[in-house]
């Protein structure tokens, strides 16, 4: 019963899906503003959602139907068990399982393998090439993501991320430190990668290759892709916050803080997309294997000296 | 693995019906396939059975950016016909509005360049600053696109002195705007990496497709017809032809974004320098003859040619928009290229179908082109069908050169 109260009401479907409507909205409303627009009203992605819920699914003739269908409701699976791992270790600390950071890790990588499955299914030229671009950020991105979270790792001595939070609450936020500063720095960047957002949204890349992997989704199928990816904007920002920045604290003046925090993770991001073109493939792979894993490798070189 | 890539007929990129087959392996283009059509309207035929002031409300429907070099270069074709010079006013405002429009259509081009690499901050900075530009032309014309100014022998409308000051200032305020266009260009190091060395054409490929305006300056070939062959006012004026010299989609945007500042500057000096006076010769007929007109579009010469037998109508009206010559450099440009930089290499032409269709014909899926010498062919094939039905001796050109199959 709580387990079921936990994933699909809090910290799951509900009121992760709520946090992510608003910041959807926060994203679209900031995006717009910054393009001398108005900007869409609070609900709109809702509305949107609701919409696309209410359409026909359309399926492609050619590939295969049951993993064309399945890839999104994986997807979006994977990023609520993620989120009610993290709200678990901030909320009970005591409840977390060793190398629950590892596990975490994986299922937020788990909806751009949904992307490429679902892509490669529909058997379409064009999401084939939005499958191939995916994999090859995600091979990008995900070393110098995983090498900046070993940076609390070696601080704080713990795989599992109640570990971090409790070092973090005796020794200060890891993002206190060089080596921390350095690595959260790495790991914004490979956050605007996870969530799909210029100058990195080249699996997509709606004016080259029509949304790429999603070009054949249409309906409730589509609905759940958008829903995933609107999911992603609380949940990555959040975990970030848990292992680099206190997490949300235990007072009131400590969660508001942390609603700050995520806050601000997700301006960067909005920021960053709007004074950005889109990165080709390569410069994109360029990127993350030389600076950002350089950045974070030093970074671990640090932690391992202690500063 | 080889595919196909299809960008059109309809497409995010592209904002009229066209398509383009992408051959790729893995992202890299190996072959283009250009097919357009789409968008055939048959203008040139429309034209014949048009009086002349008629012709020149026609090709301003031929596309909604450059709908005043259409008419422009109509009229002076008409002119040219007629063998006649329009008051020395009516000359100033042509330039004006032929000037607010490249401003307006390269802007147009920035945003949705912008927009094709992902940037849509700069596709809405850039629209936003074109809105003044239109603001304008509806102050001056009372149309914020087809402004109906031209005329052959002079302009519809004439500018009033009390807008004069406000239009001044309004370009006043979009300067800053389009500086920093100039600034980001120059800067942006992301910028740098998604326009430079892609799609490179060199002067070479230039003389090969025969490109024309800013796609040809891009790449150091100076031509210009505002200063080759001076028309309208541009010879009283102070301003310089812009040239770039990689010939790469970054060379094309700067080429772009500087012709913006000489076009304000043509703009500023031509308000100035108003000469007071008619603006209209009042045309009442066209003597039998040819002429040629010719503009410097946004994206190129625009050139008109009519044929006169001294009736109402002209018996042949010929357009060549310039994006029908810069057209063919995608197959030069993206070949080699990825699929990412190839739909900005396409975009990067600032392609305009409308201006460029030709009629196709497509039967049971296959398609064939007709060109000139065939609609002749068709043409007498069907005069000599018609004379043997009557039992009427065509005439004996006719005859001697008819159908050759």
């Amino acid at each position: 019963m709580t387990l079921l109260f936990n994933l699909l009401i809090f910290p799951g479907l509900l009121f992760t899906g709520f946090a992510g409507g608003l910041l959807s909205w926060f994203d679209r409303k900031l995006s717009a503003r910054l393009q001398w627009r108005r900007g869409p009203v609070w609900f709109q992605p809702f509305a949107d959602l609701a919409k696309l819920m209410g359409k026909e699914t359309i399926l492609p003739a050619e590939g295969s139907r049951p993993l064309f269908l399945f890839a999104p409701v994986a997807g979006l699976a994977a990023v609520l068990v993620a989120s009610w791992i993290i709200w678990l270790s901030l909320l009970r600390p005591e409840m977390g399982f060793v190398g629950d950071l590892i596990a975490v890790f994986y299922l937020l990588s788990v909806p751009a393998l949904a992307l490429i499955v679902g892509g490669s299914a529909s058997a379409n030229p064009l999401a084939s090439l939005g499958a191939g671009r995916e994999i090859k950020l995600l091979l990008a991105y995900e070393l110098p993501l995983l090498l900046s979270l070993l940076v609390p790792v070696v601080q704080a001595g713990s795989l599992r991320l109640g570990g971090i939070l409790a070092h973090q609450s005796a020794a200060g936020s890891i993002a206190g430190s060089w080596s921390g500063l350095l690595a959260l720095a790495a790991a914004v960047l490979c956050q605007q990668a996870k969530l799909g957002l210029p100058p990195f949204d080249i699996a997509e890349a709606e004016t080259e290759i029509s949304s790429g992997p999603l070009i054949e989704y249409s309906g409730p199928p589509l609905a759940l892709f958008k829903f995933t990816k609107m999911l992603m904007l609380p949940v990555m920002p959040l975990f970030l916050v848990t292992v680099f920045w206190n997490g949300i604290g235990s007072s009131l003046g400590g969660h508001l803080a942390a609603v700050a925090k995520v806050l601000a993770l997700v301006t960067a991001a909005v920021l960053i997309k709007n004074t950005n073109p889109r990165l080709r493939i390569d410069q994109a792979v360029k990127f993350f294997w030389g600076p950002v894993t350089i950045l974070a490798a030093s970074a671990l070189l640090l932690a391992l000296f202690g500063l | 693995m080889k595919t196909i890539i299809p960008i059109g007929p309809y497409h995010p990129l592209q904002e009229e019906p066209e398509f383009f087959e992408l051959h790729v392996e893995g992202e890299r283009v190996e072959k283009l396939v250009i097919r357009i059509g789409y968008n055939h309207r048959g203008i040139e035929k429309l034209a014949e059975s048009k009086t002349y002031d008629q012709v020149i409300f026609l090709v301003e429907r031929i596309c909604g950016i450059c709908s005043t070099s259409h008419p422009i270069a109509a009229a002076n074709a008409l002119e040219d016909l007629a063998g006649i010079r329009a008051p020395e006013r009516a000359l100033y405002i042509r330039t004006v509005i032929g000037e607010l429009e490249r401003l307006h259509s390269h802007l147009l081009w920035l945003g949705l360049a912008g927009h094709f690499i992902g940037y849509n901050t700069l596709w809405m900075w850039a629209w936003k600053a074109r809105e003044p530009v239109l603001d304008i032309m509806e102050r001056i014309s009372g149309n914020r696109n087809h402004y109906a100014m031209m005329k052959a022998g002079g302009v519809r409308r004439d500018l009033k002195a009390e807008d004069i000051p406000w239009v001044l200032k309004t370009l006043d305020s979009i300067k800053p705007d389009i500086d920093l266009f100039h600034k980001a260009l120059d800067d942006d190091p992301v910028l740098h990496l998604r326009l430079k060395n892609v799609g490179v054409l060199t002067p070479e490929d230039i003389a090969v497709t025969g490109a024309l305006g800013p796609t040809a300056r891009a790449s150091g070939v100076d031509i210009d017809i505002r200063r080759d062959e001076p028309y309208a006012a541009y010879d009283r004026v102070e301003w310089k032809v812009i040239v770039g010299s990689a010939g790469d989609v970054f060379d094309k945007a700067w080429v772009r974004v500087l012709e913006m500042k000489e076009s304000i500057g043509i703009i500023e000096q031509c308000l100035r320098a108003l000469p007071p006076g008619e603006i209209d010769l009042r045309l009442k007929e066209m003597p039998p003859g040819e002429g040629i007109g010719r503009h410097e579009a946004p994206r190129g010469e625009c050139f008109h040619y009519v044929l006169s037998d001294g009736s109402s109508c002209p018996v042949r009206y010929k357009i060549r928009a310039p994006s029908f010559m810069n057209l063919t450099t995608n197959y030069i440009a993206a070949r080699g290229e990825t699929v990412a930089d190839a739909t900005l290499i396409l975009a990067a032409v600032d392609p305009c179908y409308c201006c460029t269709e030709r009629m196709a014909v497509v039967s049971g899926g296959r398609r064939r082109t007709i060109d000139g010498e065939r609609l002749v062919e068709i043409s007498r094939r069907k005069t000599l069908r018609l004379a043997s039905e009557l039992g009427v001796e065509p005439e004996s050109t006719l005859k001697k050169n008819g159908p050759r199959s």
